[in-house]
């Protein structure tokens, strides 16, 4: 097997036993990213120069006998995460011009721990979409079917893993933008326990709702870089101070026992049957590792998306008021007086979903209108946050499909918002509560691979990753490459 | 949502939109008032609002030290425009 087609832990060998140099994999993997970026455009910046030095220098750490285990392993992150001296544009035109004058934390951390930035991938503008055709730089493909989307938000990432552009991407999740996009391409997607990651860096776009983390082929590969990348961060107070448990020590973790909840409401409405399947298959791989399988139900999960629909957008217009064309980000020509020159600069910096965004939230938190919409969506909130917390006194885990369906065709679900949002009814349940959630690849319809979602409590990452990894050992979907990628 | 109120939310957003454009949001916006609508259907009465993910937690505070360089240049050099330290704007006071 090729390179680009091993796991981080076999590259982290192979660089330590000296069978390949960090410059060689950089190289190797910049080449696949240029190849692949005409049909795929699965990145908004290529970093080939300061990942071939940040290369050299971990040759250089590895030759005087430092170690680590992410040394000279390459990474790919989300075009949200700022990135010191290198633009950082959340695929907006708005950010277009910005570089960013510091690193966000996650970023700074698996740059200390000598990881290789190889680019900044593409994603629906201020992580806005559940497709990836709101990128100011044009929509990204799917490895498995170019005329299909990717998912989003973090569809670059979802798609360049896939591809085997790079083994490993940071991502995030707003109400599924980790797990639906690493669904539709058959890759490995985190979303932790909301504050396990620090914000700090990470473009705000729903705040109480926004979590990094991280898509990868394995869910081993994602456990060593939740590692590195969770912990409190004096610069962002909603990071919670509790230790960094060693995931990939407890990946072993035994599937016996396990209580598994498969939620009634899933099933019922608007899942494809096909989808359906392979859902159950997946159980019964659970069933024949000791696990048992009992339904439960959160009476108020349908309300989810109307909720969230509320939640998101008000925090939304909130988070993206800064952008004034004043300080930094796009300005508009010629502003006639200070009113102009806001409006017209947020006016043209702004794609048509995020100011659709801005609009349903300043809308829902004006005068006369907080109490019946923001107040009473919070109100949903916590009863769904209630309804996983007495789930979660019967079962250890829930688990359900991703998304409804497979990938679908680019421009299927432009034309009603409405429409798009329905995508993520599986994913946003675990925003709203703030909940861990793991998609992994449990098979294919027709050409098309379809993810199984894991969600725990509260900071139950050990056990979400250990039972991804028990389902990896048993089957091999998790390591198929789309035609053309080998 | 008709194009006067979806107008008067573009303002109060600070966003130039033309009349096509506030004809568009204001289809798509009443189509996801429709949607939120179905909240009216949750029996709420005695919930509180949920204030954080994950409750029980509270707020992080420090010591109230400096603990950050002055680093204005590095963070002007993004301003569309900027001089002597200072952010340019169209003249507010005639």
């Amino acid at each position: 097997m090729s390179w680009h087609a091993k796991t981080l832990t076999q590259l982290a060998a192979a660089l330590r036993a000296k069978e390949l140099s960090s410059v060689e994999l950089t190289r190797l993997l910049l080449k696949r990213i240029e190849s692949a970026q005409p049909t795929l455009n699965a990145f908004v910046s290529v970093t080939s120069e300061t990942a071939l030095a940040q290369a050299a220098a971990a040759d250089r750490a590895l030759a005087s006998g430092r170690t680590g285990p992410l040394l000279g392993l390459p990474i790919i992150h989300k075009d949200i995460f700022c990135t010191d001296g290198v633009r950082t544009t959340c695929g907006s035109r708005m950010l277009d011009n910005f570089v960013a004058p510091y690193d966000a934390t996650v970023v700074a951390k698996l740059k200390a721990a000598g990881m290789v930035m190889l680019g900044k991938a593409n994603m629906d503008e201020f992580a806005m979409g559940s497709s990836n055709e709101t990128s100011f730089y044009g929509p990204v493909h799917n490895p498995w079917d170019p005329r299909l989307v990717p998912g989003g938000s973090s569809g670059g990432s979802a798609a360049a893993v896939a591809a085997r552009l790079g083994p490993v991407a940071t991502a995030t999740d707003t109400g599924g933008s980790i797990r639906q996009p690493a669904a539709l391409c058959g890759v490995t997607g985190l979303k932790p326990t909301y504050g396990r990651v620090s914000r700090y860096g990470m473009i705000a776009f729903a705040s109480s709702l926004d979590q990094g983390g991280i898509i990868a082929t394995s869910a081993e590969d994602v456990a060593l870089l939740l590692g590195a990348i969770a912990g409190f961060d004096s610069h962002d107070s909603t990071s919670v101070d509790r230790p960094v448990p060693d995931y990939v020590a407890a990946l072993g973790q035994p599937m016996a026992g396990l209580k598994i909840g498969v939620l009634k409401e899933f099933f019922d409405t608007g899942l494809d049957s096909r989808n359906a399947q392979r859902v159950r298959d997946a159980l019964t791989v659970y069933e024949r590792l000791g696990a048992s399988i009992r339904e439960v139900s959160l009476p108020n999960i349908g309300l989810s998306v109307p909720a969230y629909y509320v939640v998101a957008p008000a925090e939304c217009s909130s988070n993206l008021a800064r952008y004034d064309g004043v300080r930094f980000g796009y300005r508009c020509k010629d502003p006639r007086d200070l009113t102009d020159l806001y409006r017209r600069s947020r006016g043209e910096g702004f794609g048509a979903e995020v100011k659709r965004r801005i609009m349903t939230g300043t809308y829902v938190l004006s005068a006369g209108y907080y109490d019946a919409y923001y107040l009473k969506a919070q109100k949903v909130r916590q009863l769904i946050a209630n309804d996983f917390e007495r789930a979660f006194s019967e079962v250890d885990a829930i688990m359900g499909p991703t998304t409804p369906t497979p990938a679908f065709e680019l421009g299927a679900k432009t034309s009603d918002p409405v429409t798009m949002y329905l995508n993520d009814i599986y994913t946003i349940g675990a925003n709203l509560a703030g909940l861990p959630a793991v998609s992994i690849p449990c098979g294919f319809v027709g050409a098309l691979p379809v993810g199984l979602q894991i969600i725990g409590p509260h900071f139950a990452e050990e056990r979400l990753l250990a039972a991804a990894h028990a389902y990896q050992r048993e089957t091999d979907w998790h390591r198929r490459i789309p035609p053309g990628y080998e | 949502m008709d194009r006067d109120s979806v107008a008067a939310i573009a303002h109060l957003a600070r966003l130039e939109l033309d009349e096509p454009e506030l004809a568009a949001y204001g289809e798509s916006l009443t189509r996801i008032l429709g949607l939120v609508g179905e909240l009216d259907r949750a029996d709420t009465a005695g919930v509180a609002p949920m204030a954080h993910p994950l409750a029980g937690l509270s707020q992080a505070l420090r010591p109230d030290e400096v603990t950050e360089r002055d680093e204005r240049d590095r963070y002007q050099a993004n301003a569309p425009r900027a001089e002597a330290g200072l952010y340019i704007v169209p003249k507010v006071i005639e």
